[in-house]
């Protein structure tokens, strides 16, 4: 195949750009393998976080609303204003707000490390609010009728809730995290590191076009397997 | 079984005020079928939730064998809960969980231990004939089967009491039938006390002893559904006999309260020598009974006399305009 594009090229030709590409690989490959490392660490960090507290607040913004599990609407006022606040920030705007949490949490502002505390401010309110929505969508007569059981609230939201709003929940991740690929490429214009960090600094800065393809290319792939295997789970969780 | 003393709730529907209950009094004995008639918006729904305090009233007492559960909150109203099974239009089942799953709920929720559960699940389902449906999902039954589940689900902790909110009302008329049936059976051979709710007279007609019709929150008549039929100007038996409305002044509407095996029109010709022309009628089964009802024109100089022989042998008779 590459042989193949190899003597295809001529000069001048769009495939000798193509060919001098993949030849060019190779050296890219150190590199680049570093940044989708990179990339898929901070992205992984982020999504336990998002999770972690998103599905809480998700949790609570329903609870807390009227006819919810446990209504309190000035809580879940606040809460929403937290989360809409959370929401409205672009985020490279977001990544720099929050640049002395980062450095009191993680010692430094560079380096994947650090990046995972603005990503994983910037997807918890995403999270959150796909949460919301898929939890919205249980049928309200069989939370009524599992109270009707005698189920304490607790439960109807662990054996209940969530249970029936889970292809909902995972198509939200899946989201969540396609989100946070895109995020985790702009961390690296403030030297967050990853593949968006290599396209910026080898691509843009250097103008080195391959490099510029090459994470393209990666980040493609990287969204692609997400979101197929998100896919995948939603459909085998469906029973509807 | 249950009994419901002076129900009142309103609730506030953007600014105006909604008399949902407006002093309502319920009695069902142990061991009968209830049934609570009326068309949406009569209240019927926050009757039925009253009950098991998904609604809690804002006046009034509800008990429900020795316990009163408006006393009750917490941990305690929800032990009170699992005792009064409850069947759903939309049947709400839970569309994560198989069949058996789902039946088990209840008793998982109750703590019951895993194999225990297993045993009391094979039971229900067999009970509501669908041993062999354990392990399909909700999405995969019909209506009715997803209603038998429903039921089999409301029986798993053992309760002396079922409600039922439109358990019907969402099945084709051969469906009905079959629920109906289950609930009947159910009844003598678990001795259930139901209380149900429903805007088909078709459901009171086909398995209620006892009825009330409801409107605007409040009963407009209560009791036996037989005792009913043979009051005068009853509601529910204009409602299970539409009769047309064609009677002159000389008509006369006749219930039969009861099977008879006398041939009375006949009869009345002969001895009071008047002649009898049937206007309109239906006999039907109405809690296990042969009602029926005609609306007759009754002509002749003995028409009184031959009026107080019907009334004098039981039978109902209203006279127009009177």
């Amino acid at each position: 195949m590459t042989d193949e594009i190899l003597h295809l090229a001529q000069d001048g030709d769009a495939l000798t750009a193509v060919a001098d590409f993949v030849r060019d690989w190779p050296n890219m490959w150190p590199s680049l393998w570093l940044g989708t490392q990179d990339t898929i660490y901070m992205v992984w960090w982020a999504t336990v976080f998002s999770v972690l507290f998103g599905l809480p607040l998700g949790v609570l913004l329903v609870a807390t609303d009227k006819g919810g599990l446990i209504p309190a609407p000035t809580v879940r006022a606040v809460l929403s204003a937290i989360v809409n606040i959370g929401r409205s920030l672009p985020f490279i705007v977001l990544m720099v707000a929050v640049l002395s949490l980062t450095r009191f949490l993680v010692g430094t502002t560079l380096g994947p490390t650090a990046a995972i505390v603005p990503l994983s401010i910037g997807a918890i309110p995403f999270f959150a609010r796909l949460v919301e929505t898929s939890l919205r969508e249980v049928d309200r007569g069989v939370v009524e009728a599992a109270h009707a059981m005698g189920t304490r609230r607790f439960t109807i939201v662990g054996k209940v809730m969530l249970p029936e709003a889970m292809p909902g929940l995972i198509a939200g991740l899946v989201m969540t995290v396609v989100t946070l690929i895109s995020y985790s490429a702009m961390a690296g214009a403030i030297g967050g590191g990853g593949l968006g960090d290599l396209a910026i600094r080898e691509g843009y800065q250097r103008f080195n076009d391959h490099y510029l393809w090459a994470t393209v290319i990666l980040l493609v792939v990287i969204v692609q397997i997400a979101q197929s295997l998100g896919d995948l789970l939603v459909r085998r969780l469906s029973r509807r | 079984m249950i009994d419901a003393v002076g129900l009142h709730k309103t609730y506030r529907l953007k600014k105006r005020r909604v008399h949902a209950l407006n002093g309502v009094d319920l009695n069902v004995e142990s061991g009968e079928i209830y049934g609570v008639v009326g068309q949406s918006g009569a209240g019927k729904s926050t009757l039925l939730r009253s009950v098991n305090l998904l609604e809690r009233p804002d006046t009034g007492t509800v008990r429900v064998g020795d316990e009163e559960l408006t006393s009750l909150r917490g941990a305690r109203l929800r032990a009170a809960r699992r005792h009064i099974g409850m069947v759903h239009q939309h049947f709400a089942l839970l569309s994560s969980r198989t069949v058996a799953g789902n039946v088990g709920f209840p008793l998982e929720v109750a703590g019951v231990s895993r194999s225990r559960r297993a045993t009391r699940v094979g039971e229900l389902l067999e009970l509501v004939g669908l041993g062999d449906k354990a392990r399909a999902y909700p999405s995969q039954l019909s209506g009715g089967q997803k209603q038998r589940v429903g039921i089999a689900r409301a029986l798993a902790s053992d309760p002396k009491v079922l409600l039922s909110d439109e358990a019907t009302s969402a099945l084709d008329p051969a469906t009905t039938e079959s629920i109906l049936a289950l609930l009947r059976r159910l009844r003598d051979e678990l001795g259930l006390t139901i209380l149900l709710i429903t805007h088909e007279m078709d459901v009171i007609k086909r398995i209620c002893d006892s009825a009330a019709i409801m409107e605007d929150g409040r009963f407009l008549e209560s009791g036996r559904v037989l005792d009913l039929i043979g009051t005068p100007g009853s509601l529910l038996a204009r409602s299970l006999f539409p009769l047309p409305d064609n009677g002159g002044p000389e008509s006369v509407v006749i219930t039969y309260p009861r099977s008879f095996d006398e041939p009375f029109m006949s009869e009345l010709t002969r001895r009071f020598d008047v002649d009898v022309n049937i206007l309109g009628g239906g006999v039907e089964q109405v809690a296990g009974q042969s009602v029926g009802r005609l609306s007759v024109d009754m002509r002749g100089a003995r028409r009184t006399e031959a009026l107080t022989y019907l009334s004098e042998h039981g039978l109902l008779v209203e006279e127009a305009g009177k």
